[in-house]
């Protein structure tokens, strides 16, 4: 079992001395950085880990908007494109998913105490699978009408940007959905750890938000 | 070893400083009117950059020919002013130094990008292209006829896709290998690329600008000495980079009507 | 009910197997080595197709045997091609930013050291760093693969614009599928140092020792987790421009070529694109990218200065202020790359003056360094000539960054040798003597063994000489207006300047040769170098409270606290030492050391 350094560790008091050494006396302050060091309860490194990753992808993401924006208005042959009304709906899929992902979370007591896996509650978490599943399926549904239109994807520059927003959008929930899938092998296995649920979960409603804003930026651009 | 590497470092800067201070090798001579703005610019900085350089070297060669390997008996000293002095003087020195040549240097862009074409300009027109400049000029009815890409052919030496058959205004423009101007005149450059990225650079004249594939840009600038000069593509467009290039003749004003005459005979 | 498990502390078991131990493995200090080892083929690759250029430049005309090998469009009887000259080119600089410069001072001393500077076993997702190098392998291979595909790799230089780089075959050998390949290879790196970027911001925020605060942390951790932003934000734009200009290239998209383009005498299918949308996409991650490449040598110069002068550098929170000031201006600067490019010349002034404004932090930096050796304590090793060498460079290089950063003046040098002339002396040179300031202090700790003295001076003498020998002629030919990228120099002014060139030729053959001494130290001293003791250095940041090489789990189990900052040096210290260890037990609180 690891040692809990933490109560091992909470007697010695820690003076502090002036950082480059000679220039102040010596003050008696426990830390002077906002955030606290590991064994003083700092956050599991996976919530850090996740916005970093949030972090990459929404700029990876802005660079796309950009993109779409210069070329825009850089050539005559803009085509405006209209969307093909299942995206709606998917949208509505991919919310009602974070809703049902956050309803087996709730359950999910933060003493560290689990559902069994015969226990109705993990049922929602098949149920966000599925949605999800149901989510790629619907954007293909969308390519495909684009497709019966006649356009493909260097048909026009609004349709190379309509593909590729929304396939990068698909991989990257392809890669949450697989990360949901893990979730439910480490449930069936009793070895979850809360943090790793927390990451999914973010990561998860991360997707609607940026489905959202690339929605958005569809419908008022394209 | 300490001291050997502080002379090291003075003899490499002073090394460093002469072929500068002795002009060993310089850029052509300026030939264009707004030239001197862009030379004053660069002695200025020149002199303030150099004597950063040799001043900055020669105090780490000194600090460490005077610190190396002194023991403990000898006390660790503080630099007087500490930090928060070095702090201020790099804000002196370089803001002055950034509040002088940006400053200064607006004027001199300004003079280049931001002032228009007078209305007497002569406008010339450049086409880069894999991996030649060809120039046109617009004739006696003073305009460009329009370029059909489709037309365009290394084969026919229709370079500029003329169709002088449809278009008016292309019958009379004149396409030539070599870029003439006369003297004391300004020129209005349009520069137009076929292919891909190309960049027009006389270092003589003291300008430089890109080509950009979908955008029409244009410079202008004045000549005031007669002479033959070379114009380079210095943007990377394939195999044929080191190679591609031009001349830029600057004539007497009759020398330059007589040339023209000369071309349109050939068209 | 079941009781899930507490959130894990990090812990690992110890590798079993040569596999495990040495291949695939989870170990950040096995994982900062294989990043290392790949930084020096890349370095040697890349060295060697620098020689093959300069031969050439000197000498256009000479036949260089076996130059030919390198791709199958071959070079008739050794006789270089323009073509290869340029493919040469772009290989030799795309190896060398991405695969060296970001490699070797980020990937291979942060995973190296990062958590042992912290305090830390491990960094929080071990799999995924393990990923990360791996991945980063996958793409040198494609990279180099593009050698040995159809008419070999691409010509459009390291920063590939288009339209160049997005109309294909018809452009010029290699822009087919070596244009492809590179664009693959890129977009692969990115992905492998996201993942980077992935543990290293955790390690730093979270899994700090107990009394490792903000203000404890080594210049080098500090270093490398701002690098690790910078990183983030900068290859996360150039994965999706990769991305559309393969998408260009093989989809018939048009995002970066115009319409009506007429190249080898065909009429281009695209239309539409912006050619300075590459740029600006390009450029927003390439300025910060050569900062990725220095910072990390900011930091290890301050940390191997600070030690070998016996004193602490005059204000810790100066030099981080200004290094994080640096990373945040960086965004600021990308369009001094494109001034006469063709944008909005007000763009160029608005870019024009963070530019300088940039050199303001970079002056305080080196002031700081240049301030901290008065009355220190200096000692002369091999990792101290390369920290002072580096200042050195790093003020030679910087000072040529202010001409180029007056649009005015870049009228005259854009594109000419003077540009070439600066980035070497700044990331060829300057942030090269980092890593071997780091290499040659860091080693002992590393491998358990000392590396060479004697061979690591004239290693230093050779390479320092040498380098200014190289670049400092590349100002003059750039002042001289010598344009760049060119496989030979043709034009009437120019012609005067080609002793220049086989003077810069025959430095760069020597200074080459002398880095053999550097590898043959390393790989000898590997395995006869004289065993190293625990802190040959009398440092006192944490690595050097382990064993050399340190157990698999850095701190044998332990969880170390941290009671000093990473610089007492110079003080009153236990048993009559001038310096305390960063752990010192609590109660030893050293005194003021007497002052001038």
């Amino acid at each position: 079992m690891p040692v809990d350094v933490r109560e091992a560790t909470k007697s010695i008091a820690i003076p502090r001395l002036g950082a480059s050494g000679h220039d102040r006396p010596p003050r008696l302050n426990a830390n002077d950085g906002r955030l606290r060091t590991l064994q003083e309860g700092s956050p599991p490194p996976s919530s850090t880990a996740i916005w970093v990753g949030i972090a990459a992808i929404s700029m990876t993401f802005a660079a796309l908007t950009s993109a779409m924006i210069v070329r825009q208005g850089s050539g005559m042959d803009w085509q405006r494109l209209s969307l093909p009304n299942i995206l709606f709906l998917n949208t509505v899929i991919l919310i009602a998913s974070s809703v049902t992902l956050e309803m087996f979370r709730h359950k999910w007591s933060p003493a560290g105490k689990a559902p069994a896996p015969s226990d109705p509650t993990t049922l929602w978490l098949y149920v966000t699978v599925v949605l999800g599943v149901f989510f790629v399926a619907g954007q293909y549904i969308a390519w495909k009408k684009l497709q019966a239109e006649g356009l493909y994807l260097a048909s026009n520059p609004s349709s190379s940007f309509f593909y590729l927003l929304t396939a990068a959008h698909a991989v990257h929930v392809l890669g949450g959905l697989g990360g949901l899938l893990y979730i439910a092998a480490r449930l069936r296995r009793a070895t979850l750890y809360t943090s790793t649920l927390n990451v999914a979960t973010k990561y998860w409603h991360f997707m609607d938000v940026l489905w959202v804003y690339l929605l958005v930026l569809l419908w008022a651009k394209l | 070893m300490a001291k050997l590497l502080a002379v090291t470092i003075i003899i490499i800067a002073i090394g460093s400083a002469i072929p500068i201070v002795g002009h060993y090798w310089e850029a052509p001579a300026n030939v264009s009117t707004h030239g001197h703005l862009i030379d004053d610019q660069m002695s200025d900085t020149m002199v303030e950059t150099g004597i950063c350089f040799l001043v900055s070297q020669i105090i780490l060669a000194v600090f460490i020919w005077k610190y190396a390997n002194r023991g403990r008996e000898h006390r660790i000293g503080r630099l007087p002013g500490g930090a928060l002095g070095l702090v201020i003087l790099a804000f002196l020195v370089v803001g002055s130094e950034v509040i002088a040549l940006g400053v200064l240097g607006t004027h001199a862009w300004a003079e280049v990008y931001f002032k228009p074409p007078g209305p007497n300009a002569m406008p010339v027109q450049v086409q880069a292209g894999q991996f030649a400049f060809y120039f046109r000029y617009p004739g006696p009815d003073g305009v460009f006829g329009p370029i059909h890409p489709d037309m365009i052919s290394e084969a026919t030496e229709n370079f500029f896709g003329l169709d002088t058959t449809h278009d008016a205004a292309s019958k009379d423009d004149i396409v030539t290998a070599e870029m003439d101007i006369p003297i004391n005149r300004e020129i209005h450059l349009l520069m137009h690329s076929k292919d891909l990225g190309h960049s027009f650079f006389v270092p003589a004249m003291r300008i430089q600008q890109d080509f950009v594939p979908g955008l029409d840009l244009s410079l202008h600038f004045t000549a005031d000495k007669i002479g033959r000069y070379e114009i380079v593509c210095t943007q990377l467009c394939g195999l044929g980079h080191y190679n591609m290039k031009a001349y830029l003749s600057v004539l007497s004003p009759d020398d330059f009507d007589k040339w023209l005459k000369q071309e349109a005979a050939l068209q | 009910m079941h009781n899930m498990p507490a959130d894990p502390t990090l812990h690992h078991a110890p590798p079993q197997g040569f596999i495990r131990k040495y291949i695939f493995s989870i170990d950040h200090k096995v994982i900062g080595k294989q990043y290392y080892a790949l930084g020096l083929v890349a370095v040697v690759t890349g060295m060697v197709l620098s020689w093959i250029m300069r031969v050439h430049l000197g000498w256009t005309n000479a036949r260089i045997p076996g130059v030919g090998f390198f791709t199958p469009a071959g070079a008739p009887g050794g006789l270089m091609t323009p073509e290869l000259y340029l493919q040469i080119m772009t290989m030799h600089a795309t190896l060398m930013v991405f695969f060296v410069l970001t490699v070797a001072p980020f990937a291979a001393y942060g995973n190296f050291f990062l958590p042992i500077q912290v305090g830390a076993e491990d960094m929080p997702f071990p799999h995924i760093n393990m990923m990360s190098f791996w991945v980063t392998l996958v793409a040198f291979c494609v990279l180099v693969s593009s050698f040995f595909v159809g008419d070999g790799p691409t010509l459009a230089g390291w920063t590939s614009y288009a339209p160049l780089s997005a109309v294909g075959a018809a452009a010029g050998p290699g822009q087919g599928t070596g244009q492809v390949l590179w664009a693959v290879s890129i977009a692969i790196f990115c992905v492998g140092q996201l993942l980077g970027s992935l543990n290293f911001i955790p390690t730093t925020l979270d899994l700090r020792a107990k009394g490792m605060t903000f203000s404890r942390m080594p210049y080098t951790v500090w270093a490398w987790f701002i690098t690790s932003l910078m990183g983030l934000t900068a290859f996360a734009v150039l994965m999706p421009a990769c991305v559309l200009l393969i998408l260009d290239h093989v989809a018939g998209t048009s995002f970066f070529v115009a319409s009506n383009l007429v190249v080898n005498d065909q009429l281009v299918p695209h239309a539409g694109g912006s050619t300075l949308l590459w740029q600006h996409l390009f450029w927003f991650f390439g300025h910060p990218e050569v900062y990725i490449a220095i910072v990390p040598g900011m930091g290890i110069v301050s940390h191997v200065l600070s030690t070998n002068l016996r004193r602490p550098l005059l204000s810790y929170k100066v030099v981080i202020g200004s290094m994080l000031t640096i990373a945040f201006l960086s965004y600021m600067v990308y369009g001094h790359h494109m001034f006469v490019s063709g944008m909005n010349p007000v763009s160029s002034l608005a870019f024009s003056f963070p530019t300088l404004i940039i050199t303001i932090p970079a002056t305080i930096i080196v002031l700081i360094w240049l301030g901290s050796i008065y009355k220190s304590r200096l000692r002369i090793n091999s990792a101290s000539l390369f920290a002072l060498g580096f200042i050195s460079m790093f003020i030679s290089g910087g000072i040529s960054g202010f001409f180029l950063a007056q649009p005015t003046i870049d009228i005259m040098l854009h594109a000419t040798y003077f540009v070439v002339g600066h980035f070497h002396l700044v990331m060829a040179v300057a942030a090269i003597f980092g890593i071997f300031a780091g290499t040659y202090f860091w080693f002992p700790k590393m491998f358990g063994r000392m590396l060479d003295e004697r061979l690591g001076k004239i290693h230093f003498w050779l390479t320092f000489v040498g380098a200014y020998c190289i670049f400092m002629p590349f100002h003059y030919l750039g002042f001289a207006a010598n344009v760049r990228r060119y496989q030979a120099f043709v034009d009437d002014y120019t012609v005067h300047l080609i002793p220049v060139h086989r003077f810069i030729t025959i430095a760069a053959l020597a200074t080459g040769a002398a880095q053999f001494i550097f590898l043959y130290n390393i790989i000898h001293s590997r395995f006869w170098g004289k065993p190293a003791p625990e802190n040959p250095w009398e440092a006192t940041s944490l690595e050097w409270t382990i064993p050399s090489p340190p157990p698999f789990d850095n701190f044998g189990g332990k969880h170390p606290i941290v009671t000093h900052d990473a610089y007492q040096y110079g003080v009153d210290g236990p048993d009559g030492k001038d310096y305390v260890m960063q752990d010192a037990p609590e109660g030893i609180a050293p005194q003021a050391p007497a002052e001038s």
